[in-house]
């Protein structure tokens, strides 16, 4: 049965007839865009005007996300800013330390027994007058039970006293780097890198499989994605076990279930032969709901953690050069394979050494197996210069861009880690449009919040936390901005053909917003409400998910 | 609590050997049961006639081994061995060719039941100025070789003389204080870079040499040979009391000719205390309670001397 939806406006993302007010659906697909005389023409229909006040969009494409999000809402929510969780609730942002503790009593409060850990995320005490937060302060939340608050960046693990007691870390002479001690030689609490964290996140409620989707964390997740638009998802690294390939088939396989699911098995503990016959066992199994058979390469590690390769002059603040995840001839190897197969890869590189290493194996592995449409995508690519955006351009590479990182951690690119000059060009969006490199944007969730029009907003405005506009040169018009968070992802995962516009015989996904992101002011974009989305012709409203 | 669980880092870039190295250790375990941690189980990690079954992340290998899989949680890897059914009585990590094994031992320190042995990196002698040349590798390797107790120049068969010395000398320069070995295939004497069980110190000389008791003190001695290295074993009695962390720094200077020590040496208040020295690393910790004193001292043929040692020994003894 057709049904054509009256709109305030349709954005289409088709360039040829930019914005209608009706679109047609039938089976989960879409018949055509325009007026209502020109839709009828496929016959009998249903008109629906429920969206009459509406303005939609194509189903938001979230490029760069991780499922696991979810899950991580279970844990109490400590951040700075407001935050939505999957049903809804805004947790109001955290200002100062008190208001932490204070949560986090009255999350203490329900827990039954003594030794049930008290786990809560996304802190960080950068914002904060003390800037550091010790185990005296968490304290105050339990001396009996351990508790645990892992920050913001994911690099950095604050916990009580009891948690160190558990994991035996309240003892004279611990060296590590990632434990700083006090003034009595024990550790303060504060916890840094995985090697420090998990020892002791592991007494505290935090799981082993910290990026592993479970099942009611990847419906919450979904609920995430109606609330902010997004009708397909990436879970970027994902390890793609059997058992977790089996929650993910079966939880998205629910006529309920309102997203695609696109999830990338992650090189890491396997070898490129196996990672490559595994992918391509995978993609056997992909079903519409959940895409498997792509790869994620992770070259290096972040910024704001010193474990991201930079090139020459390094780090502004004379940290070490970080680390690689990878020796070089295995990307080499894992790009051949992948090119000799036909399978998508994407690439993290934070530091532009790990960006160059990235394209230097491309570049080789194109040789071998020359392919003319492989999409290969750096992810994050936050300090690609201009050399590297045309070697991108003419490699065919695509790239998307963590837009939000601007905001959260801009002033620390700025003051500390790689300095005013390279701050300014991190996450050049400008730079990649005027190369013709097929871009995205992403907010790399739960790292930063998911939603699409807040990282339109960021890649827009480039303001940082404090309010300073950081690479005035950098910015992207609006267009371009909502171009990126639908055809533009859609692309960099071979989808541009059924998603990412809003045009005949493509899937029907539309985010469903309250007002027109053309119409508001550029600095307003993120503030446009979401009702829901429509994903493969099924309603889903954000009030009832 | 029981004795924690020593640990060896195999470190170094691709190519160099190190399954090569793990796998001769697994044949020459001496009845030890090793935990193998693997980064990934790309290329099979272990030779096929070793193997008696695969379990997901875990191998069974003949005589109680197990190789595991880490990918990139080696703490929960360590975490599982302890909660398995297989009793283990020394573990080897093998890091991935670009980790830095430095990092690896120190997060090895905030695990209660594991110390880190020693941290073995493994050279390709051919390769290795080409690979510190390049400059996605450079300062990784560097990296890895500063971070060496014991430095296992391999594949000495493939160059001749003159590369090899001049490789050593290069290595020194990174690093002086560890100890460099020659060797082919990997095929060091387990003993150095593993800690043998058994409490009495001749546990420690069942690795095949023949411990040349002080009294005899009859060493072989002449020009360094190209071509694996060769080892000489002394054992000292050490009857006084020492000052045990002082003797267990000067054993470890380079200039002591020593590679490897281990033994039961009586401390400030007479109770015996176990020191283990692998290249340039040294520990102290109380030793079991059926030990009996005595000092197992390796060194190269030509380098080890029972003179310097004795000298090493005397100065470390606690005026009455």
């Amino acid at each position: 049965m057709t049904v054509i939806y009256r709109c305030k406006k349709i954005i289409t993302m088709n360039p040829a007839r930019p914005a209608v007010t009706h679109v047609a659906v039938k089976d989960g697909f879409i018949l055509a865009a325009g007026s209502l005389k020109e839709l009828s023409g496929f016959g009998e229909y249903t008109l629906n005007e429920q969206f009459a006040d509406k303005v939609l969009m194509p189903g938001f494409v979230e490029g760069h996300c991780h499922a696991v999000e979810g899950k991580w809402w279970r844990y109490v929510y400590c951040g700075y800013f407001d935050r939505m969780d999957p049903h809804g609730k805004v947790w109001s942002g955290l200002k100062n330390i008190d208001q932490v503790i204070e949560r986090l009593c009255e999350a203490e409060k329900s827990l039954a027994d003594d030794s049930q850990p008290l786990t809560a995320w996304a802190i960080d005490p950068i914002y904060y007058e003390d800037k550091v937060i010790s185990r005296h302060h968490l304290d105050r939340v339990s001396i009996t039970r351990p508790v645990a608050v892992m920050h913001a960046s994911g690099h950095i693990l604050n916990v009580n006293t009891k948690a160190l007691e558990l994991a035996d870390f309240m003892r004279q002479g611990i060296e590590h780097d990632g434990v700083p001690l006090g003034e009595d030689g024990l550790p303060t609490g504060e916890l840094k890198g995985p090697d420090a964290m998990m020892p002791v996140g592991r007494f505290a409620g935090f799981d082993q499989n910290l990026f592993d989707f479970d099942e009611n964390g990847l419906i919450d997740f979904a609920r995430l994605c109606v609330r902010t638009g997004v009708t397909t998802a990436t879970d970027l690294a994902a390890r793609l076990d059997d058992d977790v390939v089996d929650i993910g088939l079966r939880v998205t396989a629910n006529e309920q279930f309102p997203a695609r699911i696109v999830p990338l098995r992650m090189h890491h503990g396997i070898g490129p032969k196996e990672l490559v016959e595994r992918v391509i066992k995978l993609a056997g199994q992909s079903t519409d709901r959940l895409r498997l058979g792509s790869i994620k390469v992770v070259a290096d590690g972040s910024i704001q953690g010193f474990s991201a390769r930079l090139n020459p002059p390094g780090y502004y603040n004379g940290a070490d050069n970080g680390l690689w995840y990878i020796a070089p001839p295995q990307m080499l190897e894992i790009y051949e394979l992948a090119l000799a197969n036909d399978i998508l890869v994407h690439t993290h590189t934070n530091g532009d050494e790990a960006t160059d290493l990235a394209l230097d194996m491309l570049e080789q592995a194109l040789k071998k197996y020359p392919r003319s449409d492989h999409r290969f995508t750096i992810q994050h690519g936050q300090m690609v210069n201009a050399a590297q955006y045309k070697r991108i351009a003419r490699l065919g590479m695509c790239i998307n861009h963590f837009a939000n990182h601007h905001f959260y951690w801009g002033d620390e690119h700025y003051n500390m880690t790689v300095g005013p000059e390279r701050a300014e060009r991190m996450n050049a969006c400008r730079t990649a449009l005027d190369n013709n490199i097929p871009l995205a944007i992403h907010s790399d969730a739960p790292v930063t919040p998911l939603g699409p029009l807040f990282t339109a907003w960021c890649a827009v405005n480039r303001l940082t936390v404090s309010g300073r506009t950081q690479g005035e040169y950098e910015k992207i018009t609006v267009d371009e901005a909502l171009r990126a968070i639908t055809l533009g992802a859609a692309y960099t995962l071979h989808m541009d053909g059924e998603i990412g516009s809003v045009e005949a015989g493509k899937r029907a996904d539309f985010a469903v917003l309250e007002d027109d992101p053309y119409s508001v002011e550029p600095l307003a974009i993120k503030d446009i409400s979401v009702w829901g989305t429509i994903q493969d012709g099924r309603i889903f409203a954000a009030a009832e998910i | 609590m029981t004795k924690p669980l020593p640990v060896t880092v195999i470190g170094g870039y691709l190519g160099c050997g190190k399954t090569t190295l793990v796998n001769h250790l697994l044949r020459n375990s001496e009845g030890m049961r090793l935990a193998v941690l693997v980064n990934d189980f790309g290329a099979l990690p272990i030779d096929a006639d070793l193997i008696e079954s695969q379990q997901g992340d875990v191998i069974s290998l003949a005589g109680g081994c197990i190789c595991c899989s880490y990918g990139n949680d080696l703490g929960d890897a360590l975490v599982s061995l302890q909660v398995g059914e297989t009793p283990i009585d020394q573990v080897i990590v093998e890091s991935s060719g670009v980790a830095l094994p430095g990092a690896i031992g120190s997060s090895l320190s905030l695990l209660r039941d594991f110390t880190l042995h020693c941290i073995a990196v493994l050279v390709d002698v051919e390769t290795i100025r080409q690979h510190e040349a390049d400059r996605y590798l450079s300062d990784t390797i560097n990296r890895q070789l500063a971070d060496a107790d014991l430095i296992l120049l391999n594949k000495v068969d493939l160059v001749d003389e003159e590369h090899c010395l001049a490789a050593q000398q290069w290595i020194a320069t990174k690093n002086a204080a560890a100890r460099q070995l020659e060797t082919v295939q990997a095929q060091v004497t387990p003993a150095i870079i593993l800690d043998s069980d058994g409490s009495h110190c001749s546990g420690f000389s069942a690795s095949g040499y023949a411990v040349e008791k002080e009294s005899q003190d009859q060493l072989v001695t002449g020009p360094s040979v190209h071509g694996p290295a060769v080892f000489d074993a002394i054992e000292f009695t050490m009857a006084q009391r020492f000052h045990v962390e002082k003797l267990a720094t000067v054993l470890a200077d380079a200039n002591s000719g020593l590679v490897r020590a281990k033994g039961f040496v009586p401390g400030e208040n007479g109770q015996l205390e176990t020191l283990q020295i692998v290249g340039s690393r040294w520990a102290v910790s109380q030793a079991p309670r059926d030990a009996t004193a005595g000092l197992v001292c390796i060194g190269r043929i030509g380098e080890i001397s029972a003179e310097t040692i004795r000298d090493c020994i005397s100065s470390s003894v606690l005026e009455r």
